[in-house]
């Protein structure tokens, strides 16, 4: 590495802090890694980049011992460890912020930054000490929280500072956040960053995973980057681009994003068409009032709105999920009732939640199993699908959705959540709907996959499917709908043809001036 | 309403308001509390002599055992498990002690003898548990049918106790302030009790305990002692009952196989009635205590009356039960 002079301070060049070398690691019917080198200097920090599945998280939890490795070695300041469980690795001065929260809502602010390395007086704890020193920390964090108060009663966003807070508490040499700032406001992130870089300078190695892009530019000096549990290479952030970084994650270049992009929507359906969806005066109480709506053949509804603006909602009213109170939906001129899914099955609709761990994925299920539990629910259970047809379906759509690994007897559980969305997709798929409604299918999954879901709505589109797509990400919404329905407040505010005219801010102003009026019955909500 | 708006304007503010009102885990305790004050106010009114002193101590002395078990089973159900064997440790327990006593053996040689291989039976159950990751209704079911089995190895008739020692400790008196007197036995049921309060509550161990049945992954990924806590609480607990098998014996002066016959679902009530969540993580070892009061005044309620069966107990036992189980049910819904 050459030595360039910028207002970055340069990462010192010298004995990497954790050195890890050849790691690998398999699950059933998954290499989670292979073969990958990683390095860690003191006092940088360190971006561990990569899709979903890459195996971000499988080296992180190797490095902490909760994953024995299978290959390889760890080094942490000259010595060879291994690790057999988490506490080993914080003995060796490791500190770590998992994705998850993971700490115990039953305890108190203070006990969860400080169990295990608790003040002691007369071999009792001090819970006055604790409360204190867990205080100065929360203070660094700019967080005034009573550290007595149960950790349950906050929200999730304190917890992760929580979590954070206990990280910090240890003089750790190596500190690992993994995806800390995803449940964070930006002043919080604001925050983050500031004690991060005081811990960079006082020589701390910081290991930070992030899906978001310029916040990864923004605070790291170094990053490596993984693909399919390889290793892709190690960068420097200051000679690196946005666009370099992402291929380099992905794999391919970039193109297919911009092409989407500028892909034109569909003309305006006619008229004189019978629209396949007629919802009239739909609502629920407590979750929807009235909306109309009418979806085309191969039209892509894009929904916006805040959460919990009623997008769900409407969803679910249009699935079965839950019962209308009032209103009329007609599939294809046709007046129908959906008291269940299964009703709304019936009529060729679809519908993939946006609680993909609890309302999809059966985690203990192959991905073939996951695929084709609609299709069996829908013929009947006593008309099993032929193996041959199961194999060919489950192979086919691997396939056209490119899911990794491209194993179907692979454990759900074992995929990340990228891969987990696409089987999803695929189990609707399937069923050849004529109507699918995704809520918010991409969030929390990686840009590659992201890009690779867009496209397949796209190509839906075109081959005559019709989509409601429900997504926070604007951005994304005009990318790719035809019409654009903004919600607010549980109730349909605009619907509009998604040409020029339509922008991001244009959608906000419409959200934000809809509030301007109804900001009297938010505080009653 | 106002409350709502203000949570927009100040979250801070809104913690400190938090931070004043009473915490929500005293709330089951406090409801087992005001159900006891209660009870006794019913029945001070309908019998005479039921508010005596006396008859609260009678409390504790009828149910020394039940409340040392309690402690064990507190430890327990707080990491979220579950001990079915006490009921036939005690068992056990009685006749380890009776026997070894028939045969001779000095008393302190026979209370180590019961005490070890309650422990023991104790960390077995919770090494195959933590390890081999059995259920615990499983592998407490398998040492309870194997405890109850073992007594009858010793023996199938009851063998009495004559035992000097013995014997002085079952009728001894322990006077306190005002002409009252409570039995050796709630000595020591108390000092177990203040012991496994303090463990609980002011050490490492007992918060990990909270911690494990809070979340045990997360326990495991802030680098606790998972493995030690677990089978420890399972220790704690064979412990506990070889202890109450040595109180039971010295009550009845006898060691029987058939002792103790459903005992510990009257501990799991105990303790599940003084607010201990099922699921681990919530609970005082304080409302165990008010839990086995509470059933020791059912008990003394019905015998007060006199024209009730004592099947009353049971329907009342299970009724309580059901209400309590239903009130942390929806405290619990109501935090998240």
């Amino acid at each position: 590495m050459t030595q360039v002079t910028t207002s970055i301070p340069p990462p010192a060049v010298g004995t990497p802090v954790v050195e890890m070398r050849g790691i690998s690691i398999s699950f059933p019917g998954v290499k989670a890694l292979a073969d990958v080198d990683f390095r860690l200097l003191p006092g940088e920090v360190h971006a561990l980049m990569g899709e979903n599945g890459a195996g971000k998280s499988t080296l992180i939890k190797a490095l902490t011992g909760v994953y024995t490795i299978d290959e390889g070695t760890v080094t942490v300041a000259g010595t060879d460890h291994r690790f057999t469980s988490p506490a080993d690795s914080q003995a060796a001065g490791i500190s770590t912020v998992y994705q998850e929260v993971n700490l115990c809502t039953n305890l108190t602010v203070a006990e969860n930054m400080l169990l295990g390395r608790e003040p002691h007086r007369f071999g009792r704890i001090d819970v006055k000490a604790m409360n204190r020193r867990a205080r100065s920390v929360l203070d660094r964090l700019g967080l005034s929280i009573d550290p007595g108060s149960s950790l349950g009663e906050h929200s999730i966003a304190i917890q992760q500072l929580v979590a954070i807070g206990r990280a910090l508490d240890i003089d750790a040499r190596v500190l690992i956040l993994d995806e800390p700032t995803s449940s964070l406001d930006a002043d919080e992130v604001a925050k983050l960053f500031a004690v991060m870089s005081d811990l960079r300078d006082q020589g701390v190695a910081i290991l930070f995973v992030s899906h978001f892009l310029d916040q990864v530019f923004e605070i790291s000096d170094r990053m490596t980057v993984l693909r399919n549990g390889k290793l892709v290479g190690e960068y420097l952030t200051r000679d690196t681009t946005q666009l370099t970084l992402v291929e380099a994650m992905i794999g391919r270049e970039l193109e297919t994003l911009d092409r989407l992009e500028h892909q034109a929507p569909t003309a305006a359906p006619d008229e004189a068409r019978v629209p396949l969806l007629q919802v009239l005066g739909l609502s629920r109480k407590g979750s929807l009032q009235a909306v109309d709506l009418e979806i085309y053949d191969g039209e892509v509804i894009g929904v916006a709105g805040l959460l919990g603006s009623g997008r769900t909602e409407l969803a679910r009213l249009l699935f079965g999920a839950d019962t209308a109170d009032a209103g009329t939906i007609d599939v294809r001129g046709s007046r129908r009732r959906f008291r269940t899914p299964r009703s709304a099955i019936g009529a060729k609709i679809a519908f993939s939640s946006e609680n993909r761990r609890a309302e999809g994925v059966v985690e203990d299920l192959t991905i073939a199993d996951n695929m084709l539990l609609t299709l069996q629910a829908a013929r009947g259970w006593l008309r099993p699908v032929p193996q041959r047809t199961r194999d060919r379906l489950v192979e086919e759509y691997i396939k056209a959705l490119d899911i990794r690994p491209p194993d179907p007897a692979a454990l759900m559980r074992n995929l990340s959540g990228g891969n987990q969305q696409k089987v999803l997709l695929a189990r609707w798929l399937i069923t050849q709907p004529e109507l699918l409604i995704l809520d918010e299918p991409t969030r929390g999954i990686d840009i590659g996959a992201k890009t690779q879901i867009q496209q397949l709505v796209a190509k839906l589109a075109d081959e005559g499917m019709s989509v409601v797509f429900i997504s926070t990400e604007l951005e994304e919404v005009l990318r790719l709908s035809d019409r654009v329905v903004v919600m607010r407040d549980r109730a349909k505010i605009a619907d509009r043809f998604n040409d020029e005219s339509v922008t991001v801010a244009g959608i906000l102003a419409t959200i934000a001036a809809g509030g301007a009026e109804l900001k009297e019955e938010d505080s009653d909500a | 309403m106002t409350t709502s708006t203000s949570v927009t304007v100040s979250p801070t503010f809104l913690d400190r308001v938090r931070g004043y009102s009473p915490p929500r885990r005293y709330l089951p305790v406090a409801a087992t509390v005001a159900l006891l004050i209660g009870m006794f106010g019913a029945g001070s009114l309908r019998y005479q002599g039921f508010a005596d002193p006396q008859v609260v101590l009678n409390l504790f002395v009828d149910n020394a055992f039940l409340l040392v078990l309690g402690v064990g089973m507190t430890f327990v159900i707080l990491t979220g498990g579950i001990d079915l064997s006490v009921g036939s440790v005690v068992a056990l327990s009685t006749m380890i002690a009776a026997s070894t006593l028939q045969a001779g053996w000095p008393a302190i040689a026979t209370i180590i003898a019961v005490l070890v291989s309650g422990t023991l039976l104790g960390t077995l159950m919770g090494l195959v548990i933590h390890y081999f990751e059995v259920q615990p209704f499983i592998a407490s079911l398998a040492v309870m049918f194997l405890a109850r089995g073992l007594c009858y190895l010793i023996s199938v008739e009851s063998i009495p106790i004559r035992e000097a020692g013995f014997t002085a400790f079952a009728q001894g008196s322990v006077p306190l302030p005002g002409g009252y007197h409570v039995t050796p036995s709630v000595v020591v049921a108390v000092v177990v009790f203040a012991i496994g309060a303090w463990v609980l509550h002011m050490t490492r161990f007992g918060r990990t305990v909270y911690a494990v049945g809070g979340s045990e992954s997360s326990a495991h990924l802030m680098g606790l002692r998972v493995a030690l806590v677990k089978v420890g609480v399972y220790t704690i607990s064979g412990l506990c009952s070889a202890l109450a098998g040595l109180l039971f014996a010295a009550y009845t002066l006898s060691g029987y196989s058939l002792h103790a016959v459903g005992m510990e679902l009257d501990a799991i009530a105990a303790v599940v009635i003084g607010g201990t969540l099922l699921t681990g993580g919530r609970g005082l070892l304080l409302g165990t205590m008010f839990g086995v009061l509470l059933l020791g005044t059912i008990q003394t309620f019905i015998s007060f009356d006199g024209t009730l069966s004592s099947w009353w107990t049971k329907i009342s036992i299970g009724t309580l039960l059901l209400i309590f189980v239903v009130i942390q049910r929806l405290l619990t819904r109501r935090q998240n």
